[in-house]
């Protein structure tokens, strides 16, 4: 689209199959619904060149006509005006729904993609005006801006807004701050990407307390009503303030991903954590309370302890079976922690990280053809962005660091029934005051 | 369960910008002695795929030159260096593979 609009260049883009209604409405929210576009079947990756060139001679899947004869008419055939002005199109939102019974209503909501398919609390003025009373700011204060992938246009929204969808999710006006909070991030706990990622949210700082936040048994897991709803909310907000999240068009996660559910919202466990917490890490005072919030969960690899004689290979295994474009976040049971303290000698947080650091290796080799690398990490090694131009250096069967240390988070929860702990891949985005937000 | 009584809701969805139509470039009268960039998204194995379309070029409009060219990072980043070269120096491009 940059080549075609910005640089005058008559371009044709050529895609796969299974994303056409997702490139279409793209290119129709960027003003350029005309863009010409070619497809062919699904997949590209792993085919051979003789099995690429079989797409190129044949047919585009999706009209029946040869791919390169669109190729070619796309960028000599002239278009017929439709495409060329500056028409601007309102899309403005009605603030209220036509009122209805409640049934209707729910159905409505239903068919309208606006939940995540399970029961939600219609948000009546009522109910929105007593989530509203919870924070000092004005309803129609625009909170933030959000979308599904980088290529999309982002969608605005206030803090009424946000009440509503808050509402939905169940929960109680005292959240509301955290709720608010999570949108001021900007960070989409409904990503649109093939890989299915979901959102993680750790809540930090006397807020936990104050509204009965879950940090210990059970804190990843529906046992809680803070955790729970905060999280529902933290995923209805972002299908709805971003613009939607519907599969084919504005959801390409193949697989899909079940923590999208709640999007592992939990607080850390800063009373029975051994080391600092995590917002205090990144500049906060122990005394504010505040949200922090990563994207790219789906992987997840688990064990129970640390062995004396070998927990340290026991580490490096699992380290290694993350996949190497998402750095790793160690949530750890308070009993793990304590017990990385006494293995290990890590008496502070920054002290398991630089261990970590330099413990998740592979063969050069082996790393520069994982397919994740291959599409996000080579093309920038190749641009020359460190450290990737420096490990692009690296003979292939060099041992190099899978992972960049500032990548690389502990996070302390459980209540210590035993010393079960996992490593999420996670990439971190921000930690946001929920003091700002009261 | 619903009792018939109709019941006032507020709308969840955000607040979209609006919409500006851009204007999409010239088409080209004819390929034949024009140079066509071959734009590679360096995604899944774009690369082996735009090689074919250049192949297809080669065979069956010799007339056309073709351009392989990477983009100089990934495609999350904008590449204006990349751009102002097919700019200058060719008459068309072809983008892929999008996905």
């Amino acid at each position: 689209m940059t080549i075609e609009a910005q640089y005058g260049v008559p371009t044709v883009a050529m895609h796969t199959d299974k994303f056409d209604r997702v490139v279409r409405s793209v290119a129709a929210v960027n003003g350029m619904a005309e863009l010409r576009q070619v497809f062919v079947p699904q997949p590209v990756m792993g085919k051979s060149a003789r099995e690429l060139r079989a797409y190129v001679d044949g047919r585009d899947p999706l009209t029946g006509r040869p791919v390169m004869q669109e190729v070619i008419e796309g960028l000599t055939i002239p278009f017929d005006g439709r495409g060329v002005g500056a028409v601007e199109y309102d899309r403005s939102t009605p603030r209220m729904v036509e009122p209805d019974t409640e049934e209707n209503l729910h159905h409505l909501f239903m068919e309208n993609r606006w939940t995540d398919y399970l029961p939600i609390v219609l948000p009546t003025e009522e109910r929105v005006r007593a989530m509203l009373a919870r924070t000092r700011r004005k309803p129609g204060e625009v909170v933030g801006r959000m979308r599904p992938t980088h290529f999309r246009e982002a969608w605005e929204y206030t803090v009424e807004k946000v009440a509503v969808n808050a509402v939905m999710a169940g929960a109680r006006p005292a959240y509301f701050p955290v709720i608010l909070a999570l949108a001021a991030t900007g960070v989409s706990a409904r990503g649109s990407t093939t890989s299915s990622m979901a959102a993680m949210a750790v809540v930090n700082g006397p807020i936990r307390n104050e509204i009965k936040m879950n940090a210990g048994t059970g804190a990843m897991a529906p046992y809680n009503h803070a955790n729970a709803t905060i999280g529902r909310a933290y995923g209805l907000l972002s299908q709805n303030l971003q613009g939607g999240s519907v599969p084919g068009l504005t959801y390409m996660g193949s697989q899909g991903n079940n923590y999208a559910y709640n999007s592992i919202t939990f607080p850390e466990n800063e009373e029975r954590s051994p080391w600092e917490p995590f917002h205090v890490q990144h500049g906060f005072r122990a005394t504010d309370s505040t949200v922090s919030v990563f994207s790219g969960c789906r992987a997840t690899a688990y064990t129970l302890g640390l062995r004396e004689k070998h927990w340290r290979e026991h580490v490096r295994n699992m380290l290694r079976g993350m996949d190497p474009h998402i750095p790793p976040v160690l949530v750890l049971d308070p009993i793990t922690a304590r017990q990385f303290i006494d293995r290990g000698g890590f008496t502070k947080k920054d002290a398991l990280i630089d261990w970590v650091y330099d413990n998740a290796r592979m063969p050069a080799g082996e790393f520069w053809d994982y397919q994740l690398v291959q599409n996000y990490l080579y093309p920038r090694a190749t641009f020359g962005e460190e450290p990737w131009a420096t490990k692009l250096q690296a003979a292939p069967d060099e041992m190099i660091q899978m992972f960049k240390r500032e990548d690389i988070h502990v996070v302390v929860v459980g209540g210590e029934t035993n010393g079960y702990w996992r490593i999420m891949g996670a990439t971190y985005a921000k930690t946001i005051s929920v003091d700002d937000w009261r | 369960m619903s009792t018939g009584e109709k019941v006032t809701v507020l709308n969840p969805m955000g607040f979209a910008p609006k919409v500006v139509k851009k204007p999409l470039a010239p088409r080209l009268s004819t390929l034949d002695g024009k140079t066509v960039y071959l734009v590679d998204c360096r995604f899944d194995d774009s690369d082996v795929f735009l090689k074919q379309v250049q192949a297809w070029f080669g065979e069956h409009l010799p007339s056309v030159h073709t351009v392989f060219k990477p983009i100089s990072s990934v495609y999350l980043k904008d590449d204006p260096a990349t751009w102002e070269e097919i700019k200058s120096k060719g008459d068309a491009a072809i983008v892929g593979v999008g996905h």
